[in-house]
């Protein structure tokens, strides 16, 4: 679509939006659960079209972010107790852990490679053999199909020093969390997990707690075409689940990815900034492929991690904004972060900070 | 982490006038005719990335800080530090790309220092190059020059460098059709000079991009910068890398690009001579300097939305989903 196009579509569409808005007597709070989402809101200028009374919050959807500081803990340990090399994908590596980040390791000679494709872990596992390589497993139900490959590939190749420290989680069990918030009006669902998990999926946010929820894409006009179809239906309480990125996002999602997910992983309990410990919204791998669990295999004892008393990574990970945190655009800058909202490229934190909402 | 170094240890003790400003290259007086001189050191890596290599670029990127000083680069100094154990091969290629670079760009390398050092105490190679440059226009483009109501222009294509060469990084095993756009911008520098004094300020966009060099000429003058996401020109090729890896191109480092700024009503005559230029293909009016929003950068994007344009921070590194 041309320019052209895509500003009147996007200013029809943001009229709609603000008409929707004036007919509601209370104030509209959407969270958009995916750090992709956030980010491209801001990317897209996307707030300025929006009336006062209409509020987009972020979710607990930035893989990073929602990762606890004893995660970084945990992968320092076995590095220098097994001598291992800690593959990562990029965002992880400034996150500051107790003894610093993974940047800071490598910075003192602890092995850290970066990489975009968990295959390339294996890659490094070849290359360093019989060295221990673990694979940092961060993410969500996106992520975890392509580790699971990676990890059966693995075992059909016979590589024994590869292993993967799980910190994966799905997106529902925090989402009937923050579904029963009252000051939420509704839910702007992620794209990418969803063409994994598919849409029929969130009927619960219906069903259980009233509140609509829209599968939206990341074009601008995706993200406006889904926010007005999430207004209409909180505005005129009539709430159901719509799927707007059909182009992508099946009703009943990526068979083939979910079945990979199934036959390597099987759902623990996970620990989440913010949320605590949530029943069954981690995954760990299963049956033989338990070889490659770094947490089993490559034990560590970590202890338990503080974070600043002053961080609000936590707040707004369930819905605050960032100018509610102290730290936030002064002592946490994305040079020097303190919490992981402010270093991860989905970040609430680095979102508004780098988009100038400060 | 550079800049607080600058600023903390070194300006104190060094700055005894010309420093402190810390220009890209600074023009010296009292050596009779008007001379701009610059250094640089060069530790990229990978060293070889689509479109060039280490030794391209160390020419590339000196001569580029002395075209911002309107200077045409004349000579060139050339230092060398080799790991020990560099491979031959390598070295040979880097050392004709930096002779085909410096003929390209009219300068001469004029002299050179090589130092091996023991293995792990350098990363491959790393290169310093000093430039010297004749300013041979009336015309001093600075920030002082710059008012209310001026264009901004940029050269061509952004990020097509910093895109290459994240994707060139041994993490990423995909292709695209990228290629780095490290280039002399003299010739594009000649041809604006000949606006007069219609051409306020000359910024090479490279560590930071296009948004670290907008938000320097915000904070530099005070006022507000409003530019059109649609206008600025972008490779197909690096909208998709950007897109993949989650880095915005405004943020991705150029080393064949200027940023001009012209005098209000002088926009077309500056796209006009640059015109017929190869190094300033794809040249674009971005936006213009305001009074609104002081000191900040505020795009208007495709949409119609408008958001700040802030000054870019920490490493460029590639998101995770």
């Amino acid at each position: 679509m041309n320019a052209g196009n895509e500003s009147r579509a996007a200013a029809a569409l943001a009229r709609d939006i603000k008409e929707l808005c004036g007919k509601a007597s209370f104030p509209l709070r959407i969270m958009e659960v995916c750090g992709t989402h956030t980010m491209a809101i801001h990317a897209a200028g996307l707030k300025s079209f929006f009336p006062p009374n209409l509020q987009l919050v972020s979710g607990p959807g930035c893989p990073v972010c929602v990762t606890e500081k004893n995660f970084i803990d945990q992968a320092v340990l076995i590095a220098k107790e097994y001598d291992a090399c800690l593959v990562t994908f990029g965002d992880l590596v400034r996150v500051p852990g107790s003894f610093g980040s993974l940047a800071t390791f490598r910075s003192e000679g602890g092995r850290v490679r970066v990489v975009y494709s968990p295959m390339d872990a294996m890659g490094i596992a070849s290359e360093l053999s019989p060295r221990p390589t673990v694979f940092l497993g961060i993410g969500f139900e996106t992520t975890v199909p392509t580790i699971a490959a990676t990890i059966k590939t693995a075992m059909t190749m016979g590589i024994d020093n590869f292993f993967v420290l799980s910190a994966f989680k799905t997106i529902h069990p925090p989402l009937k969390i923050l579904a029963a918030k009252k000051d939420l009006n509704g839910f702007l669902l992620p794209g990418h997990v969803s063409a994994i998990i598919g849409s029929d999926c969130y009927h619960y946010l219906v069903d259980d707690f009233g509140k609509p929820g829209v599968v939206a894409g990341f074009e601008p006009l995706d993200i406006l075409l889904a926010i007005q179809d999430i207004l209409r239906m909180a505005v005129f309480s009539t709430p159901q689940i719509i799927n707007d990125y059909k182009r992508v996002v099946r009703g009943n999602g990526n068979a083939a990815a979910l079945a990979m997910t199934g036959e390597v992983f099987e759902a623990c309990d996970a620990s989440w900034r913010g949320l605590g410990v949530i029943r069954g919204s981690g995954l760990t791998l299963k049956g033989p492929y338990s070889m490659f669990d770094a947490n089993t295999h490559l034990p560590v004892d970590t202890p338990p991690a503080q974070d600043d008393p002053r961080c609000r990574c936590a707040a707004v990970l369930t819905g605050s904004t960032p100018d509610t945190c102290g730290l936030f655009g002064k002592e946490c800058i994305p040079d020097d972060p303190v919490g992981p909202c402010m270093v991860s490229s989905e970040g609430t934190c680095a979102a508004y900070y780098k988009y100038g909402e400060r | 982490m550079s800049g607080r170094l600058i600023r903390d240890l070194i300006l104190p003790r060094l700055d005894r006038g010309y420093l402190g400003s810390l220009p890209d290259s600074v023009v010296l007086s009292g050596l009779g005719d008007s001379i701009a001189y610059t250094t640089d050191s060069y530790v990229v890596s990978p060293i070889f990335f689509p479109g060039g290599n280490i030794g391209s670029l160390a020419v590339h990127g000196t001569c580029n800080d002395l075209a911002c000083s309107a200077a045409r680069p004349v000579f060139l100094s050339l230092g060398l530090i080799l790991e020990e154990g560099f491979p031959m091969d390598q070295l040979e290629t880097i050392l004709h790309s930096i002779a085909e670079a410096a003929d390209s760009a009219g300068v001469e390398i004029v002299t050179g220092d090589t130092k091996v050092v023991p293995k792990g105490s350098a990363d491959k190679i790393f290169i310093n190059t000093s430039g010297i440059g004749k300013i041979e226009s009336p015309v001093r483009p600075s920030p002082g020059r710059i008012s209310v109501g001026d264009r901004i222009i940029v050269s061509g294509s952004v990020g097509n460098h910093g895109m290459a060469v994240m994707l060139s990084r041994a993490e990423f095993s995909f292709d695209f059709e990228l290629k780095s756009d490290s280039a002399s911008v003299w010739p594009v520098v000649e041809r604006l000079l000949e606006l007069g004094p219609g051409l306020k300020f000359l910024r090479d966009p490279t560590r930071g991009g296009l948004a670290a060099t907008l938000n320097e000429i915000a904070s530099l003058t005070g006022y507000g910068i409003a530019i059109d996401e649609s206008a600025i020109p972008l490779d197909k090729s690096v909208v998709a890398a950007s897109e993949i890896l989650g880095i915005d191109p405004l943020q991705a480092a150029n080393e064949g690009k200027i940023v001009a700024v012209v005098e209000m009503g002088m926009d077309q005559v500056a796209l006009d001579l640059m015109e017929g230029c190869w190094q300033a293909r794809g040249a674009a009016v971005i936006g213009g300097v305001t009074r609104e929003h002081p000191s900040r950068v505020v795009l208007t994007t495709r949409v119609g939305g408008s958001r700040v344009v802030a000054e870019p921070s920490g490493e460029l590194l590639p998101r995770i989903c």
